[in-house]
């Protein structure tokens, strides 16, 4: 492994930790999932990295792409006072 | 306070277990016997330029089949599971906060460049990175940010089920016609492999991506629909 990459590999490995300490942390529930958003995010980059862009594919869509969409879905709903 | 120490205790375990392995890892130099062959064979047996697509549909066609039934019954479940609550003819007209000028302008820029990607992703599954599986879930985050800016949009339930069972059933026929052409089950040989990189070349295999991906697509759509109409009561 190539010293740019390394570090950029070191860079993302902290600031995936990071974003997970601010999602367990943040006061608000929305910072809360863009922050775990965030952790696919830096995830599916350090895949790239890794030489593994299928994968990066799949945690970008479905990790940071579809999971916070639908927890925000699911926020918005609960916030309308919709529940049982 | 004894939570804490216990999640402590539990992170520090799961430490030791990642520095172990890290520890004793050395890369690989040369690739070992199975990737050897498929790095080897792939261009000349399955004619696609990508080796992890090649693996996908057809040196592992079966288990991708298999892959795609359990999501199939996930999608089936969900759908079971919420369909129970849901009263045919009733329409929820509860007040929704509106979805805001951002979200509505840019969705409307968005979807549409959104769906093209996915469409894109799995049309050229054989040539670069992704596929059925990334494209069909690329789709679905278009229809779910369809849903997102209107949570009363309606989607045709017949629509989504003529898509997902008939590109499930295209699939298993392409499967069954490689057993009778080709060399077995799912064989990409029944259409001509073409010279590599070529946007119709590796045989099947960019009908049998696209048919996953618009299986994929429809089934996660199916569950954020669902999902979307059960919540409305």
């Amino acid at each position: 492994m190539s010293p740019l990459l390394l570090t950029m590999s070191v860079l993302l490995a902290a600031a995936m930790i990071v974003a997970g300490i601010v999602t367990i942390r943040a006061r608000t529930i929305s910072i809360a999932i863009l922050a775990s958003g965030a952790v696919s995010l830096f995830a599916s980059v350090m895949f790239l990295l890794l030489a593994a862009p299928d994968v990066a594919m799949t945690e970008a869509a479905i990790g940071s792409g579809l999971t916070t969409f639908l927890f925000f879905f699911v926020l918005g709903r609960i916030r309308s006072g919709n529940y049982d | 306070m004894i939570k804490h120490v216990i999640a402590l205790l539990l992170l520090i375990g799961l430490g030791a277990v990642f520095a172990g392995l890290m520890v004793g890892y050395t890369p690989d130099t040369v690739l070992n016997y199975t990737a050897n062959y498929y790095a080897e064979q792939t261009a000349s047996e399955v004619g696609a330029a990508n080796i992890v697509t090649a693996i996908i549909v057809t040196y592992r066609g079966l288990d991708t089949l298999g892959e795609v039934t359990v999501l199939f019954l996930t999608a089936a479940i969900i759908a079971l599971v919420l369909k129970r609550d849901r009263q045919p003819g009733f329409e929820a007209q509860h007040g929704w906060p509106p979805s805001g000028e951002l979200l509505h302008t840019g969705s409307r820029l968005l979807v549409p460049l959104v769906l093209l990607l996915g469409v894109y992703v799995f049309v050229k599954g054989h040539l670069s990175p992704g596929g059925g599986f990334q494209g069909g879930a690329i789709v679905a985050s278009s229809v779910l940010l369809m849903l997102l800016t209107d949570p009363l949009r309606r989607f045709s339930h017949r629509l989504i089920a003529v898509i997902e069972s008939g590109s499930g059933l295209a699939y298993v026929g392409i499967g069954f016609i490689g057993l009778l052409l080709g060399g077995g089950f799912l064989d990409n040989r029944i259409l001509p492999l073409g010279s590599l990189g070529d946007m119709f070349s590796a045989g099947a295999i960019p009908v049998i991506y696209s048919l996953i991906g618009l299986k994929v697509g429809a089934e996660f759509s199916s569950m954020m629909v669902n999902l979307s109409e059960t919540e409305e009561q």
